[in-house]
């Protein structure tokens, strides 16, 4: 691993505590990611990018803020990048997926808050992140209670922007959003000092829509009965791609996609033929966590579509990029965003039709509803997905975890015996 | 001679079960499984060996808790299956719904015809197994199945808390308010019983409702559970063997490993 100790000293890092953090992750690569066989050569830029998550991408992040760039740092995929790209600013994801940080947020959180929420804010108030360290402004929304109140507590921390998300989907709500992302707009061109043209909103949206077309075409080659990729990997990928560049994330996922549709045309597959086709669906699994993944494919399954933020929610639906003014490129921000389905939202049907729809396209012998512990929104969610998929005759098992791996073996316990039901 | 074996570790209590060509379960095997799931594995295997069981051309399936300790098993099946297929070979291929109340969790399991179509398994926490019932039985310094014969001569009383520690803090106040062991005991089996009954109503229940596991002959549960889930729930000695004898079965469709013998 290259040096990168005086970067984190410079960004103010506690680099005791960091260290233990660095210590865990090269096993827990190993164990998740390095130990499958036969995985795609493409894979390869994944997983140095993950060896050194927290040097290679902070590093850029710092040179472009020395070239006068700006950081924003989100947490939902509702908030808008082309606004921020068009400005020439930059996005990274900052969503906490590591047990880690859990204790660091509940010293100012309550315990019955979901583990991201902790986990966000752990990271930034333990200095143990430099992405948390490194953006200059923190872009939040309102989608869900636990954030809403933790953003007014990292707000004293750090510059807090909160974007207010609609709680229902009628035309008054898509007005409302478009005018939010005008609003957001406004503030992003104070922040970078960058005017908004129609033009550089325009490219911006296409190279998120390339983003999202590249990403696309990598799930689609998991609807193939020949598995080229495992879940665990295209978990990876997606974990990745709120961090990386968009256009470089565009062209590793197209070369992977190059790849995978090879080994389709050549009969290469992660699994055995009959291994049984598993969809994930409930809130999103921030970079590390992979124990949902690793269990269900260390226990004989294959994971092979995610109906979360880290998944179909990210890359689906594209912005319409023949507008030409900015306020009707707002509102074609604002209807593909819209269409967006998150627990949040009320009545979400949209979610049902999309988990019905992704179980016929990638082939799913069985679903796992599985939401964070405290996610209210998810865990309530989950009666109305349960029946749903009961009613269309396909197996759902209903699962509740965190970021701790004590639990492992219980959870080890459902996956196993909802797979032996699939294989009857 | 080729056996089957069916080796049901769990946090409480490790059942074995062999079985020949016919299906007919030949030996039971009961013993705690202590502090050691390893230790338990070993004495099983010498155990067997006294019996005159070739384990070198008997297949052997471990499933429960500790199923990854057992290695001389020839495969592990999750205790949900087996619990699905051994409660079907007790209680008949119907329509079944299992529940199973173990040591460290309670399983709601819709059973056709032996296989198992859904599941509920209760969360990490012990609220409504066979330890809550240990432990507040220890509270009241009475045996479990003492605590259950108490219970039907009690009433008038509830607990709350679904948490054992905090549920035990309650099992202390009522006996330092001076309220009557009956009275308490009806309490804890009460607390256990609309522990299933809300488990249960996520699940359709089957033609046939059935206990195994350790508490299945503790007939005051069966009869609250009967009467909370409006059905006649039924009850086998063998209930406790259900694990074990599913794991048997499993047995018999299992290639015995070759290669060098593993101790």
């Amino acid at each position: 691993m290259a040096d990168y100790v005086q970067m984190w000293k410079d960004l103010g890092m506690d680099l005791d505590t960091h260290d233990l953090l660095c210590q865990v992750l090269p096993t827990a690569v190993g164990d998740v990611f390095l130990s499958q066989e036969n995985r795609p050569q493409g894979m390869d830029f994944w997983d140095l990018v993950i060896s050194e998550v927290h040097g290679i991408r902070p590093a850029e992040l710092i040179q472009a803020q020395k070239e006068g760039k700006k950081v924003f740092g989100t947490f939902c995929v509702y908030v808008p990048d082309e606004v921020v790209i068009a400005a020439d600013g930059i996005v990274t994801g900052l969503c906490g997926g590591s047990q880690f940080w859990v204790p660091g947020g509940e010293a100012v959180l309550p315990k019955s808050t979901c583990p991201l929420i902790k986990a966000s804010v752990g990271a930034r108030l333990g200095k143990t992140c430099p992405f948390f360290r490194i953006a200059d402004i923190y872009v939040g929304e309102t989608t869900c209670d636990g954030k809403k109140k933790a953003y007014e507590i990292l707000g004293e921390d750090v510059p807090m922007y909160v974007m207010d998300v609609p709680q229902m989907k009628r035309e008054k709500d898509i007005l409302k959003w478009k005018e939010e992302i005008a609003e957001f707009a406004k503030t992003v061109e104070e922040f970078t000092g960058n005017k908004l043209t129609p033009e550089k909103l325009g490219e911006a949206i296409h190279v998120i829509n390339e983003r999202r077309k590249a990403l696309a075409r990598v799930y689609e080659c998991r609807k193939s009965e020949c598995l080229p990729i495992s879940g665990r990997d295209a978990l990876l990928m997606m974990q990745i791609s709120f961090f990386d560049d968009p256009v470089r994330c565009a062209q590793m996922c197209n070369k992977l996609a190059d790849e995978l549709e090879q080994r389709i045309k050549d009969g290469v597959s992660v699994v055995p033929a009959g291994t049984k086709r598993i969809l994930v669906t409930g809130t999103p699994l921030a970079v590390p966590n992979w124990k949902l993944h690793n269990i269900i494919e260390t226990s004989g399954g294959a994971v092979v579509c995610e109906e979360m933020c880290t998944g179909t929610r990210y890359f689906e639906n594209l912005v319409d990029e023949t507008k030409t003014t900015l306020d009707e490129q707002f509102m074609a921000l604002s209807e593909r965003y819209m269409k967006t389905n998150c627990a949040c939202f009320t009545p979400n049907t949209g979610r049902i039709d999309d988990i019905l729809r992704l179980v016929k396209e990638y082939k799913v012998d069985g679903v796992i509803d599985c939401n964070l512990k405290f996610c209210c929104l998810y865990d309530t969610e989950k009666y109305s997905v349960s029946r749903a998929l009961k009613e269309a005759g396909v197996p759902i098992l209903s699962l509740e975890t965190d970021y701790a791996d004590t639990d492992a073996e219980q959870l080890r316990t459902r996956i196993g015996a909802f797979l032996e039901m699939l294989n009857g | 001679m080729k056996h089957y074996i069916g080796i049901d570790i769990g946090s409480t209590c490790a059942k074995t079960i062999v079985m020949n060509e016919e299906a007919r379960v030949l030996y039971r095997l009961l013993q705690p499984t202590g502090w050691s799931s390893v230790d338990t594995a070993r004495t099983i295997r010498k155990n067997l060996e006294d019996l005159g069981v070739d384990l070198s051309e008997s297949p052997v399936v471990a499933t429960g808790y500790g199923r990854v300790s057992v290695p001389y098993a020839d495969k592990q099946v999750t205790e949900i299956t087996c619990h699905g297929r051994g409660a079907c070979y007790i209680h008949g291929d119907r329509l079944l719904t299992v529940i199973d109340i173990g040591g460290q969790d309670t399983k709601l399991i819709s059973v056709d015809n032996g296989m198992v179509q859904d599941f509920i398994m209760n969360d990490k926490c012990s609220a409504g197994t066979g330890r809550f019932l240990e432990v507040m039985a220890n509270t009241l310094a009475l045996a479990p199945e003492e605590l259950c014969r108490l219970a039907a001569q009690g009433g008038g009383v509830s607990i709350n808390s679904m948490c054992t520690v905090f549920a035990e803090s309650e099992v202390i106040s009522l006996i330092g308010r001076g309220e009557t062991k009956e009275n308490i005991a009806f309490a804890v089996v009460d607390s256990i019983v609309k522990k299933v009954v809300s488990q249960a109503g996520r699940l359709k229940l089957g033609e046939t409702v059935c206990l195994t596991g350790g508490l299945c002959e503790f007939d005051y549960l069966r009869k609250s559970l009967s009467k909370a889930l409006g059905v006649e729930v039924q009850a086998d000695p063998e209930g406790c063997y259900a694990g074990a004898i599913g794991a048997a079965l499993q047995a018999r469709k299992v290639e015995k490993r070759k290669g060098e013998e593993v101790t």
